[in-house]
């Protein structure tokens, strides 16, 4: 999968992403389903997630999977392909697509794990398409594409900066 | 690995605090978690042993308010001091937007302030970031303790390129919004002149 540093999305990726996750959580039957970077961050998410604090979710997956990776190459492993936490209501399933992202599918104790694996692989595949997709986009090239600037942003200032610290 | 989210108008962004055991790491993200409106941040993660030595990070999410037009909110994080963490420092520091070096000013912790600086070098070339163009701040704390290196000192052995720096006595907040918001300030700007 290309590398997704500095990554940008915009309206149509969203909508592409947003349809895989809602399938894979329909198909797998979960509660719900994240989309995470390696880096810890949330990048979209699907189904009943209102009642979840999604943010140190996404960062403790994150961690949980660079842990997992780390375990592995000591054991002579390349990877292990995907955690799993089994508690007593709930179960936790992480995987990494590629190199660059993390699916977090949230169960409950009804949930065939074996439906949940295949459905994973099978929308893993789709969402590195997705990915690849998006790498091949061409960089926006100053003064002609959809620019940090050209999206409404213009220049930051000092005081756009002072100003976020203000209200702390 | 900064995030842009267009469709959610959105900015989200990685700083890591870095720095040898007991320089003062979560400290510094604990002045922030208790001082900023509870509005503003999420909850304070610490994976910490029982004697509340940091284990694997520390985690504080922060949504300061909007650059723009655009929700802006910087994930702050912090590594394990101690020698022995030294795999879990390295994974911390994947996909980083911006570093705080937090030194340890006493007179007795200069070697593991060179040793933690040349370690954190060494885990962003690994990691694919490049320690010469990384936003970077340092902060030298503990200044209020009776040992303490002078400043141009320290300069000398942790900050040669004078990069932006700053006196901290975290438990008191000295220095700790200060170095927040210049490292910032540098990951907004970096992140502007590559999109």
């Amino acid at each position: 999968m290309p590398s997704i540093a500095n990554f940008v999305i915009y309206e149509e990726d969203l909508s592409r992403i947003n349809a895989c996750l809602s399938a894979l959580q329909h198909k797998a039957r979960s509660s719900a389903v994240l989309l995470i970077d390696t880096s810890g961050q949330l990048i979209a998410s699907a189904g009943e997630t209102d009642r979840l604090d999604t943010t140190p979710l996404a960062s403790l997956a994150a961690g949980s999977i660079a842990a997992a990776g780390a375990l592995a190459q000591l054991l002579g492993e390349q990877e292990f392909s995907f955690v799993f936490y089994d508690g007593e209501r709930k179960r936790l399933h992480l995987s990494v697509i590629g190199r660059q992202a993390i699916i977090l599918v949230l169960l409950d104790q009804n949930t065939a794990i074996p439906l949940v694996r295949l459905q994973v692989k099978k929308f893993s595949k789709e969402m590195e398409r997705i990915f690849i997709d998006l790498a091949k986009r061409p960089e926006p090239a100053a003064g002609s594409g959809r620019s940090f600037s050209e999206a409404g942003i213009g220049k930051i200032t000092e005081d756009d900066v002072e100003n976020l610290f203000k209200k702390r | 690995m900064s995030f842009i989210n267009y469709a959610a108008r959105e900015i989200n962004c990685k700083l890591v605090y870095y720095g040898p055991g007991l320089c003062g790491k979560t400290t510094n993200l604990q002045y922030i978690y208790k001082m900023v409106d509870p509005g503003t941040k999420g909850k304070l993660i610490s994976l910490a042993t029982e004697t509340e030595r940091t284990l694997f990070f520390d985690f504080l999410p922060l949504e300061l308010g909007t650059v723009r037009g655009f929700k802006t909110r910087f994930h702050l994080y912090t590594v394990p001091g101690q020698i022995f963490y030294e795999a879990s420092r390295k994974l911390i520091l994947k996909g980083a937007d911006g570093v705080v070096f937090v030194a340890d000013s006493q007179i007795d912790r200069v070697e593991a302030n060179i040793q933690s600086l040349a370690d954190m070098n060494q885990h962003l070339k690994e990691q694919a970031l490049d320690p010469e163009k990384i936003p970077l701040v340092v902060q030298y704390n503990k200044r209020d303790l009776p040992k303490v290196v002078p400043i141009d000192e320290l300069q000398k052995a942790l900050n040669p390129r004078n990069l932006p720096w700053f006196e901290g006595i975290a438990p008191e907040g000295k220095g700790v919004f200060e170095t927040l918001k210049a490292l910032a300030k540098l990951v907004l700007q970096e992140l502007q002149r590559k999109t």
